[in-house]
Protein backbone atom coordinates (compact mmCIF):
# COMPACT_ATOMS: atom_id res chain seq x y z
CA UNK A 1 0.00 0.00 0.00
CA UNK A 2 2.57 2.72 1.35
CA UNK A 3 4.80 1.73 -2.30
CA UNK A 4 1.68 2.74 -4.41
CA UNK A 5 0.94 5.85 -2.73
CA UNK A 6 4.46 6.53 -2.42
CA UNK A 7 5.42 6.01 -5.85
CA UNK A 8 2.41 7.55 -7.38
CA UNK A 9 3.40 10.77 -5.44
CA UNK A 10 6.95 10.60 -6.95
CA UNK A 11 4.84 10.84 -10.49
CA UNK A 12 2.81 13.36 -9.77
CA UNK A 13 6.12 14.92 -8.76
CA UNK A 14 7.76 14.60 -11.79
CA UNK A 15 4.80 14.99 -14.05
CA UNK A 16 5.27 18.44 -13.68
CA UNK A 17 8.87 18.48 -14.94
CA UNK A 18 8.83 19.60 -18.01
CA UNK A 19 5.80 21.91 -17.46
CA UNK A 20 6.54 26.04 -17.67
CA UNK A 21 5.56 28.53 -15.35
CA UNK A 22 6.72 28.79 -11.81
CA UNK A 23 7.97 25.14 -11.43
CA UNK A 24 10.97 24.17 -12.99
CA UNK A 25 11.48 20.61 -12.56
CA UNK A 26 14.08 20.85 -15.22
CA UNK A 27 16.51 21.23 -12.50
CA UNK A 28 16.19 17.22 -11.67
CA UNK A 29 14.44 15.76 -14.84
CA UNK A 30 15.75 12.71 -15.17
CA UNK A 31 15.11 12.46 -19.07
CA UNK A 32 17.86 15.46 -19.26
CA UNK A 33 21.52 15.24 -19.08
CA UNK A 34 21.25 17.79 -16.45
CA UNK A 35 18.98 16.95 -14.77
CA UNK A 36 19.63 13.21 -14.07
CA UNK A 37 23.29 14.53 -12.80
CA UNK A 38 21.70 16.73 -10.50
CA UNK A 39 19.59 13.82 -9.21
CA UNK A 40 22.74 11.57 -9.13
CA UNK A 41 24.40 14.32 -6.92
CA UNK A 42 21.71 14.81 -4.81
CA UNK A 43 20.67 10.84 -4.21
CA UNK A 44 24.47 10.16 -3.77
CA UNK A 45 23.96 12.21 -0.18
CA UNK A 46 21.43 8.97 0.77
CA UNK A 47 24.50 6.69 1.46
CA UNK A 48 26.16 9.24 4.22
CA UNK A 49 22.78 9.94 5.69
CA UNK A 50 22.63 6.22 6.23
CA UNK A 51 26.02 4.97 8.06
CA UNK A 52 26.27 8.17 10.45
CA UNK A 53 23.20 7.47 10.88
CA UNK A 54 23.60 3.42 11.22
CA UNK A 55 26.73 3.83 13.66
CA UNK A 56 25.34 6.80 15.75
CA UNK A 57 22.13 4.08 16.83
CA UNK A 58 24.90 1.16 17.43
CA UNK A 59 26.83 3.60 19.88
CA UNK A 60 23.39 4.96 21.42
CA UNK A 61 22.25 1.50 22.13
CA UNK A 62 25.54 0.38 23.70
CA UNK A 63 26.06 3.81 25.58
CA UNK A 64 22.31 3.76 26.37
CA UNK A 65 22.60 0.32 28.44
CA UNK A 66 25.90 1.76 29.97
CA UNK A 67 23.93 4.48 31.28
CA UNK A 68 20.99 2.49 32.09
CA UNK A 69 22.01 0.17 34.16
CA UNK A 70 23.42 2.16 37.05
CA UNK A 71 19.90 3.56 37.21
CA UNK A 72 18.80 0.02 38.04
CA UNK A 73 20.80 -0.25 41.21
CA UNK A 74 20.07 -0.16 45.09
CA UNK A 75 22.66 2.27 45.46
CA UNK A 76 21.71 6.27 45.36
CA UNK A 77 25.07 7.46 44.20
CA UNK A 78 24.74 4.96 40.96
CA UNK A 79 20.82 6.46 40.34
CA UNK A 80 21.86 10.02 40.57
CA UNK A 81 24.66 9.57 38.03
CA UNK A 82 22.12 7.70 35.78
CA UNK A 83 19.49 10.82 36.31
CA UNK A 84 22.11 13.89 35.79
CA UNK A 85 23.34 12.03 32.85
CA UNK A 86 19.55 11.60 31.15
CA UNK A 87 18.26 15.15 32.28
CA UNK A 88 21.45 17.14 30.75
CA UNK A 89 21.54 15.48 27.99
CA UNK A 90 17.87 14.88 27.13
CA UNK A 91 17.73 18.96 27.62
CA UNK A 92 20.59 19.94 25.06
CA UNK A 93 19.07 20.33 21.62
CA UNK A 94 20.85 18.93 18.69
CA UNK A 95 22.03 22.14 17.16
CA UNK A 96 24.14 23.73 19.78
CA UNK A 97 24.88 20.21 21.19
CA UNK A 98 26.68 19.48 17.56
CA UNK A 99 28.06 22.92 17.18
CA UNK A 100 29.83 22.31 20.97
CA UNK A 101 31.02 18.67 19.63
CA UNK A 102 32.30 20.05 16.23
CA UNK A 103 33.87 23.30 17.09
CA UNK A 104 34.49 23.22 20.55
CA UNK A 105 35.80 19.54 22.01
CA UNK A 106 38.75 19.47 19.54
CA UNK A 107 39.85 22.83 21.52
CA UNK A 108 39.34 20.98 24.92
CA UNK A 109 41.23 18.43 23.66
CA UNK A 110 44.45 20.31 22.15
CA UNK A 111 44.26 21.84 26.07
CA UNK A 112 44.83 18.31 27.45
CA UNK A 113 47.82 17.89 25.02
CA UNK A 114 46.07 15.83 22.63
CA UNK A 115 45.51 16.38 18.66
CA UNK A 116 42.54 14.87 18.00
CA UNK A 117 40.75 16.25 15.10
CA UNK A 118 36.86 16.39 14.82
CA UNK A 119 36.25 15.75 11.24
CA UNK A 120 32.48 16.48 9.59
CA UNK A 121 31.55 12.61 9.61
CA UNK A 122 32.29 11.90 13.23
CA UNK A 123 31.05 14.93 14.92
CA UNK A 124 27.60 14.34 13.76
CA UNK A 125 28.26 10.83 14.55
CA UNK A 126 28.95 11.64 18.22
CA UNK A 127 26.51 14.23 18.85
CA UNK A 128 23.40 12.91 17.49
CA UNK A 129 24.95 9.35 19.70
CA UNK A 130 25.40 11.05 22.93
CA UNK A 131 22.15 12.87 22.44
CA UNK A 132 20.03 9.69 21.52
CA UNK A 133 21.70 7.84 24.37
CA UNK A 134 19.77 9.55 26.73
CA UNK A 135 16.45 8.36 25.20
CA UNK A 136 17.65 4.99 24.79
CA UNK A 137 18.57 4.51 28.03
CA UNK A 138 15.04 5.23 28.91
CA UNK A 139 13.63 3.05 26.75
CA UNK A 140 15.86 0.00 28.58
CA UNK A 141 15.36 1.76 31.69
CA UNK A 142 11.07 1.02 30.98
CA UNK A 143 11.65 -2.19 29.89
CA UNK A 144 13.60 -3.39 32.42
CA UNK A 145 11.11 -2.04 35.00
CA UNK A 146 8.40 -3.86 33.47
CA UNK A 147 9.74 -7.23 34.11
CA UNK A 148 8.27 -8.06 37.64
CA UNK A 149 11.02 -7.93 40.64
CA UNK A 150 10.27 -11.97 41.34
CA UNK A 151 12.11 -12.59 38.65
CA UNK A 152 15.31 -11.36 39.90
CA UNK A 153 15.27 -12.55 43.15
CA UNK A 154 14.28 -15.66 41.88
CA UNK A 155 17.81 -15.29 39.68
CA UNK A 156 19.51 -14.44 43.04
CA UNK A 157 17.84 -17.26 44.83
CA UNK A 158 19.65 -20.05 41.99
CA UNK A 159 23.14 -17.97 42.77
CA UNK A 160 23.10 -15.98 39.42
CA UNK A 161 24.72 -12.79 40.33
CA UNK A 162 24.09 -9.15 38.49
CA UNK A 163 25.22 -9.81 35.46
CA UNK A 164 24.19 -13.33 34.57
CA UNK A 165 20.68 -12.13 36.15
CA UNK A 166 20.95 -9.30 33.53
CA UNK A 167 22.27 -11.35 30.79
CA UNK A 168 19.90 -14.35 31.29
CA UNK A 169 16.85 -13.46 33.09
CA UNK A 170 16.29 -9.45 32.61
CA UNK A 171 17.32 -8.75 29.49
CA UNK A 172 16.08 -12.15 27.24
CA UNK A 173 12.13 -10.81 28.82
CA UNK A 174 12.84 -7.31 28.63
CA UNK A 175 14.35 -7.15 24.98
CA UNK A 176 10.96 -7.58 23.16
CA UNK A 177 9.84 -4.59 24.91
CA UNK A 178 12.75 -2.90 24.44
CA UNK A 179 13.50 -3.55 20.69
CA UNK A 180 10.25 -1.86 18.92
CA UNK A 181 10.46 1.78 20.42
CA UNK A 182 14.45 1.03 19.78
CA UNK A 183 13.75 0.88 15.96
CA UNK A 184 11.60 3.91 16.39
CA UNK A 185 14.22 5.77 18.20
CA UNK A 186 16.26 5.36 14.94
CA UNK A 187 13.77 7.11 12.60
CA UNK A 188 14.34 10.29 14.89
CA UNK A 189 18.19 9.63 14.42
CA UNK A 190 17.67 9.91 10.55
CA UNK A 191 15.62 12.66 10.66
CA UNK A 192 18.21 15.03 13.45
CA UNK A 193 20.96 13.70 11.00
CA UNK A 194 19.94 16.31 8.49
CA UNK A 195 21.52 19.21 11.11
CA UNK A 196 24.91 17.34 10.18
CA UNK A 197 24.75 19.43 6.81
CA UNK A 198 25.42 22.82 9.02
CA UNK A 199 29.16 21.09 9.68
CA UNK A 200 29.63 20.79 6.48
CA UNK A 201 28.83 16.85 6.23
CA UNK A 202 27.88 15.63 2.77
CA UNK A 203 24.76 13.92 3.66
CA UNK A 204 21.23 14.57 2.13
CA UNK A 205 20.70 17.75 3.05
CA UNK A 206 23.89 19.28 2.43
CA UNK A 207 23.81 17.98 -0.98
CA UNK A 208 20.07 19.68 -1.48
CA UNK A 209 21.61 22.96 0.13
CA UNK A 210 24.93 23.22 -2.53
CA UNK A 211 22.60 22.38 -5.78
CA UNK A 212 19.78 25.28 -4.20
CA UNK A 213 22.73 27.75 -4.01
CA UNK A 214 23.68 27.16 -7.46
CA UNK A 215 20.47 26.48 -9.44
CA UNK A 216 18.68 28.93 -7.74
CA UNK A 217 15.66 26.20 -7.38
CA UNK A 218 14.47 25.55 -3.87
CA UNK A 219 11.05 24.30 -4.45
CA UNK A 220 11.74 21.54 -6.37
CA UNK A 221 15.00 20.91 -5.14
CA UNK A 222 13.75 20.55 -1.18
CA UNK A 223 10.88 18.71 -2.30
CA UNK A 224 12.90 15.85 -3.75
CA UNK A 225 14.48 15.96 -0.66
CA UNK A 226 11.24 15.49 1.63
CA UNK A 227 10.64 12.86 -0.81
CA UNK A 228 13.77 11.27 -0.18
CA UNK A 229 13.59 11.21 3.80
CA UNK A 230 10.30 9.94 2.88
CA UNK A 231 11.22 7.16 1.38
CA UNK A 232 14.41 6.05 4.22
CA UNK A 233 11.61 6.45 7.29
CA UNK A 234 8.97 4.57 5.55
CA UNK A 235 11.21 2.18 5.34
CA UNK A 236 12.17 1.99 8.58
CA UNK A 237 8.65 1.92 9.87
CA UNK A 238 8.01 -0.83 8.01
CA UNK A 239 11.03 -2.66 9.54
CA UNK A 240 9.67 -1.80 12.80
CA UNK A 241 6.44 -3.12 11.98
CA UNK A 242 7.74 -6.69 10.97
CA UNK A 243 9.67 -6.26 14.01
CA UNK A 244 6.48 -5.77 16.51
CA UNK A 245 4.72 -8.23 14.95
CA UNK A 246 7.16 -10.67 15.45
CA UNK A 247 8.28 -9.71 19.24
CA UNK A 248 4.16 -10.04 19.29
CA UNK A 249 3.63 -13.35 18.45
CA UNK A 250 6.49 -14.17 20.41
CA UNK A 251 5.16 -13.12 23.40
CA UNK A 252 1.69 -14.61 22.42
CA UNK A 253 2.90 -18.43 22.78
CA UNK B 1 24.40 -30.25 69.02
CA UNK B 2 25.38 -30.29 66.07
CA UNK B 3 26.33 -26.45 64.04
CA UNK B 4 22.77 -24.37 63.43
CA UNK B 5 21.81 -24.21 59.84
CA UNK B 6 20.24 -20.72 60.69
CA UNK B 7 20.53 -18.68 63.51
CA UNK B 8 18.87 -14.89 64.23
CA UNK B 9 19.77 -12.61 67.21
CA UNK B 10 18.07 -9.83 68.07
CA UNK B 11 17.27 -9.43 64.31
CA UNK B 12 15.76 -5.79 63.74
CA UNK B 13 14.54 -4.65 60.41
CA UNK B 14 12.64 -0.99 59.52
CA UNK B 15 10.89 0.09 56.29
CA UNK B 16 11.55 3.64 56.51
CA UNK B 17 9.44 4.57 60.31
CA UNK B 18 8.21 1.27 59.47
CA UNK B 19 9.18 -1.38 62.51
CA UNK B 20 8.79 -5.09 60.42
CA UNK B 21 10.69 -6.88 62.66
CA UNK B 22 11.28 -6.43 66.24
CA UNK B 23 14.28 -8.73 68.07
CA UNK B 24 13.74 -11.49 66.31
CA UNK B 25 15.95 -14.38 67.61
CA UNK B 26 14.90 -18.05 66.03
CA UNK B 27 17.59 -21.31 65.73
CA UNK B 28 16.79 -23.57 62.94
CA UNK B 29 19.04 -26.97 63.34
CA UNK B 30 20.11 -28.81 60.28
CA UNK B 31 17.48 -31.07 58.84
CA UNK B 32 14.84 -29.06 61.17
CA UNK B 33 11.41 -28.18 59.65
CA UNK B 34 10.26 -24.81 61.47
CA UNK B 35 7.25 -23.44 60.21
CA UNK B 36 5.59 -19.76 60.82
CA UNK B 37 2.58 -18.52 60.88
CA UNK B 38 0.92 -15.38 61.80
CA UNK B 39 -1.62 -12.70 59.86
CA UNK B 40 -0.52 -10.52 57.08
CA UNK B 41 1.67 -8.17 57.60
CA UNK B 42 3.07 -10.14 60.35
CA UNK B 43 7.08 -9.48 59.18
CA UNK B 44 7.00 -13.30 58.56
CA UNK B 45 7.83 -13.40 55.13
CA UNK B 46 10.66 -10.56 55.79
CA UNK B 47 12.16 -13.14 58.09
CA UNK B 48 12.63 -15.90 55.79
CA UNK B 49 13.53 -12.59 52.63
CA UNK B 50 16.32 -11.60 55.36
CA UNK B 51 17.21 -15.44 55.79
CA UNK B 52 18.15 -15.40 52.08
CA UNK B 53 19.37 -11.54 51.67
CA UNK B 54 16.49 -10.29 49.75
CA UNK B 55 16.31 -7.92 52.14
CA UNK B 56 18.86 -6.62 54.65
CA UNK B 57 18.38 -6.62 58.44
CA UNK B 58 19.37 -2.75 60.27
CA UNK B 59 20.52 -4.53 63.13
CA UNK B 60 21.44 -8.31 64.87
CA UNK B 61 23.18 -11.14 63.64
CA UNK B 62 22.15 -13.97 60.97
CA UNK B 63 24.13 -16.59 60.72
CA UNK B 64 23.72 -19.44 58.10
CA UNK B 65 26.00 -22.43 59.18
CA UNK B 66 27.92 -20.30 61.65
CA UNK B 67 28.53 -17.94 58.41
CA UNK B 68 27.45 -14.82 59.36
CA UNK B 69 25.33 -12.30 56.93
CA UNK B 70 26.91 -9.24 56.11
CA UNK B 71 27.13 -6.27 53.62
CA UNK B 72 30.06 -8.23 52.39
CA UNK B 73 29.92 -9.28 48.71
CA UNK B 74 31.82 -12.71 49.89
CA UNK B 75 29.16 -13.09 52.61
CA UNK B 76 26.40 -12.45 50.24
CA UNK B 77 27.67 -15.14 47.34
CA UNK B 78 28.84 -17.77 49.79
CA UNK B 79 25.34 -17.72 50.32
CA UNK B 80 23.38 -17.68 47.32
CA UNK B 81 22.43 -21.28 45.98
CA UNK B 82 22.91 -22.38 49.54
CA UNK B 83 19.54 -21.36 50.92
CA UNK B 84 16.67 -21.81 48.09
CA UNK B 85 13.30 -20.32 48.25
CA UNK B 86 9.92 -21.04 47.02
CA UNK B 87 8.41 -17.84 46.05
CA UNK B 88 4.24 -17.54 46.83
CA UNK B 89 4.44 -16.21 42.97
CA UNK B 90 6.45 -19.59 41.61
CA UNK B 91 8.95 -16.35 39.73
CA UNK B 92 9.77 -19.01 36.79
CA UNK B 93 11.59 -17.91 34.08
CA UNK B 94 8.94 -17.50 31.42
CA UNK B 95 10.95 -17.38 28.59
CA UNK B 96 12.92 -20.74 29.23
CA UNK B 97 11.61 -24.03 29.18
CA UNK B 98 10.78 -26.09 32.16
CA UNK B 99 14.37 -27.84 31.78
CA UNK B 100 16.47 -24.75 31.20
CA UNK B 101 14.67 -23.21 34.04
CA UNK B 102 16.17 -25.94 36.49
CA UNK B 103 19.60 -26.38 34.57
CA UNK B 104 20.01 -22.47 34.87
CA UNK B 105 21.54 -22.44 38.18
CA UNK B 106 23.67 -25.18 38.06
CA UNK B 107 25.48 -24.31 34.99
CA UNK B 108 25.76 -20.37 35.72
CA UNK B 109 26.04 -20.21 38.51
CA UNK B 110 28.01 -23.97 39.92
CA UNK B 111 29.77 -24.04 36.26
CA UNK B 112 28.32 -27.77 35.69
CA UNK B 113 28.48 -28.99 32.05
CA UNK B 114 25.33 -28.63 30.32
CA UNK B 115 24.79 -32.90 30.55
CA UNK B 116 25.47 -32.95 34.24
CA UNK B 117 22.75 -29.93 34.47
CA UNK B 118 20.25 -31.89 32.51
CA UNK B 119 20.38 -34.90 34.10
CA UNK B 120 20.03 -33.04 37.75
CA UNK B 121 17.34 -31.22 36.00
CA UNK B 122 15.49 -34.48 35.15
CA UNK B 123 15.99 -36.00 38.11
CA UNK B 124 14.71 -33.47 40.41
CA UNK B 125 11.89 -32.99 38.00
CA UNK B 126 10.81 -37.09 38.30
CA UNK B 127 11.18 -36.44 42.33
CA UNK B 128 8.14 -33.61 41.93
CA UNK B 129 6.62 -36.02 39.39
CA UNK B 130 6.18 -34.10 36.29
CA UNK B 131 9.62 -35.50 34.08
CA UNK B 132 7.06 -35.16 31.11
CA UNK B 133 6.65 -31.33 31.51
CA UNK B 134 10.39 -31.00 30.53
CA UNK B 135 10.36 -29.04 27.35
CA UNK B 136 7.14 -27.19 27.66
CA UNK B 137 7.39 -23.53 28.74
CA UNK B 138 6.25 -22.29 32.15
CA UNK B 139 2.57 -20.73 30.98
CA UNK B 140 1.75 -24.44 29.51
CA UNK B 141 1.53 -25.80 33.13
CA UNK B 142 -1.02 -25.59 36.00
CA UNK B 143 -0.01 -23.40 39.11
CA UNK B 144 0.59 -26.45 41.06
CA UNK B 145 2.55 -27.88 38.55
CA UNK B 146 4.64 -24.30 38.06
CA UNK B 147 4.99 -24.31 41.92
CA UNK B 148 6.22 -28.10 41.50
CA UNK B 149 8.96 -27.02 38.59
CA UNK B 150 10.25 -24.27 41.46
CA UNK B 151 10.85 -26.57 43.85
CA UNK B 152 12.50 -28.67 41.53
CA UNK B 153 14.58 -25.46 40.55
CA UNK B 154 15.62 -24.65 44.06
CA UNK B 155 16.47 -28.54 44.67
CA UNK B 156 19.23 -28.58 41.70
CA UNK B 157 20.99 -26.10 43.25
CA UNK B 158 21.00 -28.51 46.52
CA UNK B 159 21.00 -26.27 48.68
CA UNK B 160 21.84 -26.66 52.65
CA UNK B 161 18.84 -24.78 53.43
CA UNK B 162 14.82 -24.21 51.77
CA UNK B 163 12.74 -21.76 52.22
CA UNK B 164 9.17 -21.21 51.46
CA UNK B 165 7.43 -18.27 51.49
CA UNK B 166 3.54 -18.71 51.43
CA UNK B 167 4.18 -21.79 48.64
CA UNK B 168 -0.02 -22.51 48.13
CA UNK B 169 -1.24 -19.12 48.63
CA UNK B 170 -1.36 -18.53 45.15
CA UNK B 171 -3.15 -21.88 44.32
CA UNK B 172 -6.34 -22.99 43.26
CA UNK B 173 -7.37 -25.52 46.27
CA UNK B 174 -7.54 -28.53 43.86
CA UNK B 175 -3.55 -28.02 43.34
CA UNK B 176 -2.68 -27.28 46.73
CA UNK B 177 -2.13 -31.39 48.07
CA UNK B 178 0.11 -31.74 45.12
CA UNK B 179 2.34 -29.41 46.12
CA UNK B 180 2.06 -30.24 49.72
CA UNK B 181 3.18 -33.94 49.31
CA UNK B 182 6.36 -33.12 47.71
CA UNK B 183 7.14 -30.87 50.32
CA UNK B 184 6.40 -33.73 53.32
CA UNK B 185 8.45 -35.78 51.02
CA UNK B 186 11.37 -33.29 51.00
CA UNK B 187 10.68 -33.00 54.76
CA UNK B 188 11.17 -36.56 55.16
CA UNK B 189 14.30 -37.05 53.26
CA UNK B 190 15.80 -34.70 55.84
CA UNK B 191 15.62 -31.33 54.61
CA UNK B 192 16.54 -28.51 56.75
CA UNK B 193 13.32 -26.35 56.38
CA UNK B 194 12.02 -22.94 57.16
CA UNK B 195 8.07 -22.75 55.82
CA UNK B 196 5.52 -20.01 55.71
CA UNK B 197 2.43 -21.14 55.17
CA UNK B 198 -1.03 -21.16 57.23
CA UNK B 199 -1.30 -24.98 55.95
CA UNK B 200 -2.02 -25.88 59.57
CA UNK B 201 -2.41 -29.70 58.79
CA UNK B 202 0.69 -29.34 57.25
CA UNK B 203 2.55 -27.99 59.82
CA UNK B 204 0.89 -30.75 62.18
CA UNK B 205 2.76 -33.47 59.65
CA UNK B 206 6.09 -31.82 59.46
CA UNK B 207 6.89 -29.59 61.83
CA UNK B 208 9.66 -29.66 64.77
CA UNK B 209 8.80 -25.96 65.51
CA UNK B 210 5.79 -23.80 65.31
CA UNK B 211 6.36 -20.21 65.24
CA UNK B 212 3.51 -17.74 65.23
CA UNK B 213 4.23 -13.93 64.52
CA UNK B 214 2.46 -11.07 64.81
CA UNK B 215 3.53 -6.95 64.58
CA UNK B 216 6.87 -8.17 63.73
CA UNK B 217 7.47 -9.81 67.08
CA UNK B 218 7.76 -13.81 67.64
CA UNK B 219 4.85 -14.20 69.96
CA UNK B 220 4.88 -17.44 70.58
CA UNK B 221 7.11 -20.56 69.55
CA UNK B 222 7.26 -24.28 70.51
CA UNK B 223 5.89 -27.77 69.08
CA UNK B 224 3.30 -28.39 66.89
CA UNK B 225 1.40 -30.34 69.99
CA UNK B 226 1.64 -27.73 72.35
CA UNK B 227 1.07 -24.98 69.74
CA UNK B 228 -2.20 -26.46 68.46
CA UNK B 229 -3.29 -27.89 71.63
CA UNK B 230 -2.63 -25.29 74.06
CA UNK B 231 -2.11 -21.52 72.74
CA UNK B 232 -0.42 -19.70 75.55
CA UNK B 233 -1.45 -16.09 74.44
CA UNK B 234 -4.77 -14.63 73.60
CA UNK B 235 -3.85 -13.43 70.06
CA UNK B 236 -2.46 -16.95 68.90
CA UNK B 237 -5.90 -18.54 69.64
CA UNK B 238 -7.59 -16.06 68.04
CA UNK B 239 -5.58 -16.44 64.94
CA UNK B 240 -5.65 -20.35 64.93
CA UNK B 241 -9.82 -19.95 65.63
CA UNK B 242 -9.74 -17.57 62.33
CA UNK B 243 -7.89 -20.07 60.29
CA UNK B 244 -9.33 -23.11 61.58
CA UNK B 245 -12.75 -22.19 61.68
CA UNK B 246 -13.63 -23.76 58.02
Amino acid sequence: MTKIVLSLSLVALLAGCSSSGTWGWYVIDPTTKSGWINITFLVSGMWNTILISVIAAAISIVVGLIVALPGQSSKRGWRIVNRVYVELVRSIPLLPMLFWVFYGLPIIFKSMGMNVPIDPFWGAIITLAISDSAFTAEIYRSGIQSIARGQREAAQTVGLNYFQTMRYVIMPQAIRRILPPLANQFIYIVKMSAFASVIGMQELTRRANELVVTEYRPLEIYSLLIVEYLILVLIISAGVRWLERRMGSDERQ
Amino acid sequence: MAQAAIELVNVNKWFGDFHVLKDISLTVGTGEKVVICGPSGSGKSTVVRCINRLEEHQNGTINLDGVELTNDPKSIASIQGEVGMVFQQFNLFPHLSVLDNLMLGPMKARGLSRSAAEEKARFYLERVRIPDQADKKPAQLSGGQQQRVAIARSLCMEPKVLLFDEPTSALDPEMISEVLDVMVELAHEGMTMVVVTHEMGFAHKVADKMIFMDEGEIVEHGTPEQFFASPKTERCRTFLSQILKH
